[in-house]
Formats: structure tokens, C-alpha cells, sequence
């Protein structure tokens, strides 16, 4: 078999295989699975950024943030149905990626990752600031009623698995496309080597300002989906813990591969879900893993199984 | 009241806020200047020095002032030293890289505030300043065209805010005379300047890493101490320090210390006038988008020179 191939069964198995535990999980594990989906898109977006192209971005949460105030906002403010409201949350999620990619990315290293904190932050602060509209803190609830898109109910915990893993699945398959694509190998080639890549003549800047679009666009989607499927838009999803929280599971999960942010979001999640029925300072282990992973496998899960066993894992 | 008296009340606030955001800051800045590494726990060990000041004086007893001199030398040494166990179990084992240094750091962040809210919980507690005397300020008036003083209601400040001001000012003469006139200050500024050079005229380098992690936290643990008696000690209080001290430590330009101490007074007053005119939140988002637009076109800082 070719590793094209053996890629291609690989992920389409792990695809039918979520498929599945839809029809055997119980009720419990079945609603995190959804939410461990969503979230997991969430980090698909992130490692775009992060893992394929390099560049180390500590304020994702803005664009999560983005999409989900773009969709909740249309929804409690204009009235809007959840298709309009979706397209809504994208829109939001590619104009405030475009623009801060085009400022963030004049920067490198150290401060292109204090640039995007900031812009974070003020963004964060920017909901609070405009709590008139947005019930800061609080939040808002998106009733059961203004969650039907196309006459399926998300609300309805079989709904939203299959919405889950629809999401998902598309964003899944993107990643896959893009990083066997001449696109995402130039992605890779600027990580390793910056200054070697614009010697062969690629504009450097304009692919890691489309990795930016493309991250922000696909955060803020997941970020859109996640209000609309738990009915709830809020500021806790704008603030710091957010924007570490892809980069913690990207990590786990194993950088720059494609099931990397699937499986760090699932082993993250119920260590926390494990954890925080014991001690209510369940952020502990996140910091603990943190530590760990870069003194002793900065690679990552996803990526120490490449380095050791499966070399064709994309 | 007038628009004078309020002013007044705004920039002593001020004051009293940029006085700690430049001890905060010239710790953070020393540790960006020598070791090249951004600490984001930076925050986390200002808060960990208002907790063990809570723990030092509560433990002590007596009359406020014992206690609080006591926390005042203690804690900061204390503090020190839990982050020269960082520096040497941590960054020094994955080589100061300056992004893995970031993402440990956030780590330790975490491990840090966690940990003080298992043992500490999640209380607000004050600690009683040492002195406090109120202490009334004049103003003028215009009757019949002559000036009169006289003491508007509410325009006051205390003894103690005045205390931290000046506890503030004298540290940082105390830091500057150590880069600049000791031994100590001699080798981490030949750190600063070359690493490998310094390595090869055998100055222990990692010693000077730690020693230099360890008085950036001390700073901030200091900072906090000084302030615990106007704001209480929580465990989410190492934010907004953090955050402001990221700020200053931008605007005054990448590892400059007299532009971290312009910059601090700068914001500090600035972010004290805003938020008793205007709302603190709008100050916030308005320092953080100026933080940001400096980092993307001037990254050397308001006041830095640009590298040659």
C-alpha cells in the first residue's frame, strides 16, 4: 500500500469509527464527545498556524471569540436564523483574522506572540467594554428555539453529535487536502526554513497571511458552532485560558500532524473532566502537562508515533 | 467637586499604581534584558508575594508594623528563591529557548495559581498597612476674585500611599546602583551584552541566569507586598501586574531600565487619570491596542534606539 493511501484509511477510519461510538456511548461520554469535536476543529485551526506554518500565535481565542459573537450576535441582536447567523460568525472570523494577520505578521517570534496576546486581550476587553449588547460576562443564552437550522433540532443530543462530527469531519479532510498540497508542503518548507524558502522565490508573506485567514477562519467556525450547539455565546471564551488551551492540546496531541489536535483534545479533556471531580483546581494539570511536555516531548503524542512507528503520518 | 481636585485624586491613584507597576516591570525588564526570555509567570509571582505576605503577617501577629517589616525583607527572598528552583529544574534544562520558554513559563503560571488556590483558597484577604494616616489635601477657590484654600470633602490620600511611592523610588535607586556600581551588576550586564563572550571570560553564566530570574520575581513579590495593604491578596490578582507590566516593558523599549521606570510612570498615570474620567476597561483595551501597534511598527520602543 502507498502512504497515500495508508493516510487515506487511516483517517477515513478514524472518521467511521467516531461514527460509530455515536450508536454505543453512553449519554455522558456522548455529549463530551461532541464537545471534544468541536473543540478539536477548534485545534485543527490552530495547528495550521502553529504546527504546519510555525508561527506560535497566544491569541487564538480571539478569532474562537469572533465567530462564536459573529453567530451570536446575528442571533440575539438582528433576529437571524442559524444559517445566516453561521455565515455571519465566518465573516466576523475572516475580517478580524485578515486584519490582524496583516499587522501581526510585520513581527516575529517572541513579539509576533505578544502582539497577538494583546489583540486578544483588547478584544476580550472589547466584549466586556460593550457589555450593553454583549451581557459581558454573563453572557448570552441562545434558546432551544433559535437552534434550528434547516428543521434539525442541534439542541437534540443525536443532532449535535452528527453537527459535531460534521464540522469536524470537514475539517479534517481540509488539513489533509491542504498539507498534501504544494500550498501546505511551501507551509512547511517556511517553517523549516524561512529564509531558504524566500531565496526560491516564495512570497513568504503572503502564505503565512493565507496560514493566518485559513487558522482564523477555521477557529472562528468552530467558535460559531460551539454557541450555536451548546446554546451558550460568552466572554469566558475570549479571555487567555482560551487561547492557551489550543496550544496545550496541539501540543499533547503532537504538532504539525493531522490527528495531532484530535487526539491532545480528547486526552486533555478528561484528564481535566477526571480531575476536576477531585479538586476544583483543575487548571493544575493543564500547567503540570504544559511543563512536561516541553521538557521531555516537545513532538507531542501524534508526533512521537511518526517518529518511532508510522514515518508517513501527515 | 471641581475638575482640579480630581485630578489631584486621579494621578496620587496613579502614582501609587505606577510606583508598583515600575518595581513589577524593572523586574520583568531585567529578566527580558539578561536572559532573553519573556517570564509570563511574572504575574504569577507578584500575586505569590501578596499571598505570603498575607500568610507572613498573619502568622506573626502583633502590632501591624512588625509583621509587615518582617514580610517586607522575608518575602521577597522567599519568592526568589522559588524562582531560582524554576530557573534551574525548567528553563535551564530546555536551554532559554526563548518559545519553549514561553509555553513552560505558561505552565508555571498555572502550577503556581492552582496550587495558592488549593492551600490559600479562593479569599480575598487584606493585610493592615503598617501606618495610615488620612491625609487631607487643600485647594483653591476663587471668591470674589481673590483665591481661597480651603479642604474640599474627599480630597485626601494616606500616609501610607505616600510610603509606597517612596519605598518604590528607593528600591529602584537600590537596583540601579547594583547594575550599575557592583561587581554583580558587572557581570550581568556582560551577560546582556554577549553571552558566549561572557562564557568564555568565565563568568559562571547560568549562576548570573539564576540570580537574575530569581531578583525579577523578588521584584514583583516585592511590588506586591507593597501594595497588599491597598488592594487585598487574591489568587487571580497576577493578571492585571502582568498584563500592565508587558505594556511598560514594550513601550519602554525591550530591556531598557530607565525606559521601563518613563514608561511606567507614563501609564501608570495615565491608566490612574483614564479610569477615574473614563472606564478602566476602556483604559485596558486602549494600552493593549497601543502595545500592540508599537510591537508592529516600532519594536525597539517609544524610547529605545533602534538596534545597529
Amino acid at each position: 500500500m502507498s502512504n497515500r493511501a495508508k493516510t487515506a484509511w487511516l483517517h477515513f477510519g478514524v472518521l467511521a469509527l467516531l461514527f460509530v461510538l455515536q450508536f454505543v456511548l453512553p449519554a455522558y461520554h456522548h455529549g463530551n464527545l461532541a464537545r471534544i469535536m468541536v473543540l478539536a476543529s477548534y485545534a485543527i485551526g490552530y495547528n495550521i498556524l502553529f504546527g504546519y506554518t510555525g508561527l506560535l500565535s497566544l491569541g487564538h481565542a480571539l478569532f474562537f471569540a469572533a465567530g462564536m459573537y459573529g453567530m451570536g450576535m446575528a442571533i440575539h441582536l438582528f433576529e437571524a436564523s442559524p444559517a445566516p447567523a453561521l455565515i455571519a460568525g465566518l465573516v466576523a472570523g475572516v475580517i478580524v483574522s485578515v486584519a490582524v494577520g496583516y499587522l501581526a505578521l510585520r513581527t516575529a517570534g517572541v513579539a509576533f506572540m505578544i502582539v497577538t496576546l494583546m489583540f486578544a486581550q483588547a478584544g476580550y476587553l472589547m466584549i466586556l467594554y460593550l457589555g450593553a449588547y454583549t451581557r459581558g460576562d454573563e453572557g448570552v443564552v441562545i434558546q432551544q428555539g433559535e437552534r434550528i437550522l434547516w428543521g434539525i433540532d442541534l439542541s437534540d443530543p443525536t443532532n449535535r453529535y452528527f453537527a459535531a462530527l460534521a464540522l469536524f469531519s470537514i475539517c479534517l479532510i481540509f488539513t489533509l487536502r491542504l498539507v498534501q498540497a504544494p500550498f501546505g508542503k511551501t507551509l512547511i518548507a517556511i517553517r523549516e526554513n524561512e529564509e531558504r524558502a524566500r531565496m526560491l522565490g516564495y512570497d513568504v508573506f503572503a502564505h503565512k497571511w493565507a496560514a493566518v485567514i485559513m487558522s482564523g477562519t477555521i477557529s472562528a467556525l468552530a467558535g460559531a458552532s460551539y454557541g450555536l450547539l451548546f446554546g451558550y455565546v460568552g466572554a469566558t471564551f475570549a479571555t487567555v485560558q482560551y487561547s492557551i488551551f489550543p496550544l496545550l492540546w496541539v501540543l499533547l496531541g503532537g504538532a504539525g500532524t493531522v490527528l495531532g489536535p484530535l487526539v491532545g483534545t480528547l486526552f486533555m479533556f478528561y484528564l481535566i473532566d477526571l480531575s476536576s471531580g477531585v479538586t476544583s483546581a483543575y487548571m493544575l494539570i493543564a500547567g503540570v502537562a504544559l511543563v512536561l511536555l516541553t521538557l521531555f516531548a516537545p513532538q507531542g503524542l501524534a508526533g512521537e508515533i511518526r517518529a518511532r512507528v508510522w514515518r508517513w503520518l501527515p | 467637586m471641581d475638575f482640579g481636585p480630581y485630578l489631584i485624586l486621579a494621578s496620587l491613584e496613579g502614582a501609587v499604581t505606577a510606583a508598583v507597576l515600575a518595581l513589577t516591570a524593572v523586574g520583568l525588564s531585567l529578566v527580558f534584558g539578561v536572559m532573553r526570555v519573556v517570564n509570563i509567570a511574572h504575574g504569577e509571582f507578584f500575586m505569590l508575594g501578596a499571598v505570603l505576605a498575607w500568610w507572613v503577617t498573619q502568622s506573626i501577629g502583633g502590632h501591624p508594623a512588625i509583621g509587615f517589616g518582617v514580610a517586607l525583607v522575608l518575602v521577597p527572598v522567599l519568592v526568589g528563591v522559588v524562582a531560582v528552583l524554576v530557573d534551574m529544574t525548567v528553563l535551564k534544562r530546555i536551554d532559554y529557548d526563548p518559545e519553549r520558554t514561553i509555553i513552560a513559563t505558561i505552565g508555571i503560571l498555572y502550577i503556581i495559581q492552582q496550587v495558592t488556590l488549593m492551600t490559600y483558597g479562593a479569599d480575598a484577604r487584606p493585610v493592615e498597612p503598617p501606618f495610615n494616616t488620612r491625609l487631607a489635601i487643600p485647594w483653591f477657590e476663587f471668591v470674589d476674585a481673590k483665591p481661597q484654600i480651603y479642604w474640599p470633602w474627599g480630597l485626601s490620600t494616606t500616609s501610607y500611599k505616600l510610603g509606597v511611592i517612596g519605598a518604590a523610588a528607593l528600591v529602584l535607586v537600590g537596583v540601579w546602583g547594583l547594575m550599575a556600581r557592583t561587581r554583580i551588576g558587572l557581570l550581568m550586564r556582560a551577560t546582556q551584552l554577549d553571552r558566549e563572550m561572557a562564557m568564555a571570560f568565565g563568568i559562571p553564566v547560568e549562576r548570573i541566569y539564576a540570580l537574575v530570574f530569581g531578583m525579577g520575581a523578588g521584584l514583583a513579590a516585592m511590588a506586591a507586598v507593597l501594595i497588599v495593604p491597598i488592594q487585598q491578596a487574591h489568587y487571580l490578582m497576577g493578571g492585571d501586574p502582568l498584563l500592565l507590566s508587558f505594556i511598560v516593558v514594550i513601550i519602554g523599549g525591550l530591556g531598557s531600565l530607565p525606559g521601563t521606570v518613563l514608561a511606567a510612570i507614563l501609564i501608570g498615570l495615565s491608566d490612574g487619570i483614564i479610569s477615574v474620567f473614563f472606564s478602566p476597561t476602556l483604559a485596558k483595551i486602549l494600552a493593549t491596542l497601543l502595545v500592540a501597534l508599537v510591537l508592529v511598527f516600532r519594536p525597539q520602543g517609544l524610547f529605545g534606539v533602534k538596534p545597529t
